[in-house]
């Protein structure tokens, strides 16, 4: 993974609470067996309408989506960072997150960055007072400056040390290969087996 | 100072425990997988040359994809039958159980762990989906991960985890009849909001959680990540080892024995501390409906549309008015006058042979309502047998409803079961966003027993609007007498 320390890009207002995974990627884009190639899929519904934020040319190339609350709820599919992603995004920022988004964010180096509700409101206000502005987030300072308004924003530390490192979690837990192989030895045996089949 | 139910459990998993904020590695005692979350997970395996490290804890099967009729037919859907022959392809190469379409066992991932007995209490689970919270009912620490997570657990069996918060939800009280489990969960979730949970595990408790099945039980902590949460559990009991010995995969003998000393440590202490509680009290609820696009947006049947500016909150107010436009309601309509083109029984949250039972105990001897078409979906193949050799196909199909093979069907959007643009359904199932059930499909979460009487009556019924059809009303009476 890549590390992340600071982006600077077009900040879009996504002035919507409750932005549920369903609605990042509807279910039908879900039977690809890829990892990527998903920008087409994402937001597909609002999409087709003319009007909604990210159709609109001053927000071409967006990197920063601003959101409402409780952005990323609902079905754990990785699918919906995947098409943030491809479609360009490397933060979102937002009051509340989904945990299981915000958990896949983190694997995937997209920053779920967590700001105070009346902060979301006064970073809409900039954006929209002058669209097509660039935000700047700065993972290390943890701050997100919009023209002349800076704010701070929360993100889980482990979080941060593994983007700012760009580390690979398969890797990390592999160090503590030893450890998981001596806690096996003492798994009790009504615990669950799969295999054989009864 | 005690600990609560999911401290304990935790606790024991704990691999590596996490220092200066790092997170804990947390062992998983047993992996569910199905065809949409793992593909890309066994593509990562094989690009880094690592192999599944515990394929005896591993156990997959087909639903989201799967048609639900004519299955013993190819797939028609080509990108379905891709992602159904790429699950195949991979348990093969890593060596993991696969219950196909077809097979006795296969059906909707979270019905076959608890039906198969490997869903048992004091265990984690995990699957790439987010309503793995049902197995929290038997007082597992249960839930759902994204693909990276998945491809993790192939590799290592562990996840890095910090612990979640605990809230207690306590229902205390007795449940009126045709009050039910579903009725309970949406009433939390109305309560608590869709938010309200999050960076939470739920521990469902009281005399009215305790009196439920353990059907009941699932269908409760299912819908926990509707509120957000990353769980849901509920402490064993006598019921839960009832329902789990004899089960496949269950302990015998001796490991039995050790099984349920070890179970009978797990509930919360007298003394432990929860991080947030939230009381309710079961006399007083009703059967409860959704009005809007997400599961917190409900009420009680017997109540109207809301306003939205009935909402403190901006946000909500605003999603409330987004949510009437989409699902085409005016605010101040009675529930009960809104008529639906569409019922669907099953899903992940009630299509266990309890729920099957209860849809059947109303629309016994009933016929459906004209042009609402009615769709019963058995949660597994073997839940499907079992309510054959109970005759329940036969009082679906002489009701008027489709009798049709396992599966997540009408639930999302993902195989042929969809309502089309407009369409509007009373559904079983968890989740009400826009286009869940296909685009520009509109819905109403419901529980079994008012997704029969809606389909008896036509529009958003409880049984007891049937019973109170069946009674010659006061109109009636001076009619008869009238006529006399």
């Amino acid at each position: 993974m890549q590390a992340f320390t600071t982006v600077t890009g077009v900040a879009a207002p996504l002035r919507r609470s409750n932005v549920d995974t369903d609605q990042i990627i509807p279910a039908q884009f879900l039977k690809r067996v890829t990892k990527t190639g998903f920008e087409d899929a994402l937001f597909h519904g609002w999409r087709q309408d003319p009007d909604f934020v990210l159709n609109r040319p001053e927000y071409q190339g967006a990197r920063v989506l601003v959101a409402g609350p409780d952005f990323g709820t609902g079905s754990s599919r990785e699918h919906a960072v995947w098409a943030l992603r491809d479609f360009g995004f490397d933060v979102v920022i937002s009051a509340r997150f989904g945990d299981i988004f915000r958990g896949n964010s983190g694997k995937q180096g997209l920053l779920a960055a967590a700001v105070a509700e009346e902060d979301v409101e006064r970073i809409w206000a900039a954006i929209e007072a002058a669209p097509g502005t660039h935000a700047t987030v700065d993972l290390v300072a943890q701050t997100a400056t919009v023209a002349d308004l800076t704010v701070p924003f929360e993100v889980d530390a482990y979080t941060k040390w593994r983007l700012v490192e760009g580390l690979d979690d398969i890797g990390l837990t592999l160090r503590d290969e030893a450890a998981i192989t001596e806690f096996e030895t003492r798994r009790a045996a009504w615990r669950p087996e799969t295999l054989p089949v009864k | 100072m005690g600990r609560t139910l999911a401290e304990k459990v935790w606790d024991d998993h704990v691999v590596v425990e996490g220092k200066d904020g790092a997170p804990d590695l947390l062992y998983i005692d047993l992996h569910l997988v199905h065809e949409v979350t793992s593909p890309q997970a066994f593509d990562g395996l094989r690009q880094a040359g690592r192999p599944v490290r515990r394929p005896d804890l591993t156990i997959a099967t087909e639903d989201h994809n799967t048609p639900t009729l004519a299955i013993d037919k190819p797939i028609a859907d080509l990108t379905s039958r891709t992602q159904i022959e790429t699950l195949r392809r991979n348990t093969a190469e890593f060596g993991v159980r696969l219950h196909p379409l077809g097979d006795a066992e296969q059906g909707i991932v979270h019905v076959v762990g608890p039906q198969l007995g490997l869903t048992m209490p004091g265990i984690t689970v995990v699957c790439g989906d987010s309503h793995t919270s049902t197995h929290g009912a038997f007082g597992a620490m249960a839930f759902g991960i994204g693909t990276s997570e998945v491809e993790h657990v192939l590799a290592t069996q562990t996840l890095p985890l910090k612990p979640f918060k605990t809230m207690a939800i306590t229902v205390e009280g007795t449940l009126r009849p045709g009050v039910t489990a579903k009725d309970v969960i949406l009433a939390v979730i109305a309560k608590i909001g869709t938010g309200g949970g999050q960076g939470y595990v739920l521990e469902y408790r009281g005399s009215a959680i305790r009196s439920l099945s353990m059907e009941g039980r699932m269908t409760i902590c299912n819908m926990s990540i509707e509120a957000g949460a990353r769980a849901g559990m509920v402490a064993p009991d006598q019921v839960t080892y009832d329902y789990l010995q004899g089960r496949p995969h269950a302990p015998t003998g001796p490991d039995w024995d050790e099984a349920v000393a070890y179970w009978d440590t797990l509930a919360t202490d007298d003394d432990a501390v929860f991080d947030a509680e939230v009381f309710l009290d079961a006399d007083e609820l009703e059967p409860f409906v959704t009005w809007g696009t997400n599961p917190g947006q409900g009420v009680s049947l017997s109540d109207v549309v809301p306003a939205p500016e009935s909402f403190d909150d901006p946000n909500e107010q605003a999603a409330a008015t987004r949510a009437l436009e989409y699902m085409d309601l005016e605010a101040g309509t009675p529930l009960k006058d809104v008529h639906v083109d569409a019922v669907f029984m099953g899903s992940c949250t009630n299509s266990r042979i309890e729920d099957l039972r209860a849809f059947a105990s109303v629309v016994r001897g009933r016929t459906k309502a004209e042009g609402v078409r009615v769709m019963v979906v058995p949660g597994s193949a073997r839940v499907r047998l079992e309510a054959e050799a109970e005759g329940l196909d036969r009082v679906f199909t002489d009701f008027g409803a489709e009798w049709r093979f396992a599966g997540c069907s009408m639930c999302l959007g993902m195989n042929p079961d969809q309502l089309s643009p407009g369409e509007r359904c009373a559904s079983t199932s968890n989740r009400n966003f826009e286009g869940r059930q296909g685009k520009g499909g509109r819905t109403h979460l419901v529980s079994p027993l008012v997704a029969a009487a809606t389909a008896v009556r036509g529009t958003l019924s409880s049984p007891s609007d049937l019973e109170a059809d069946a009674a010659p009303s006061t109109d009636d009476a001076v009619l008869a007498g009238g006529a006399r």
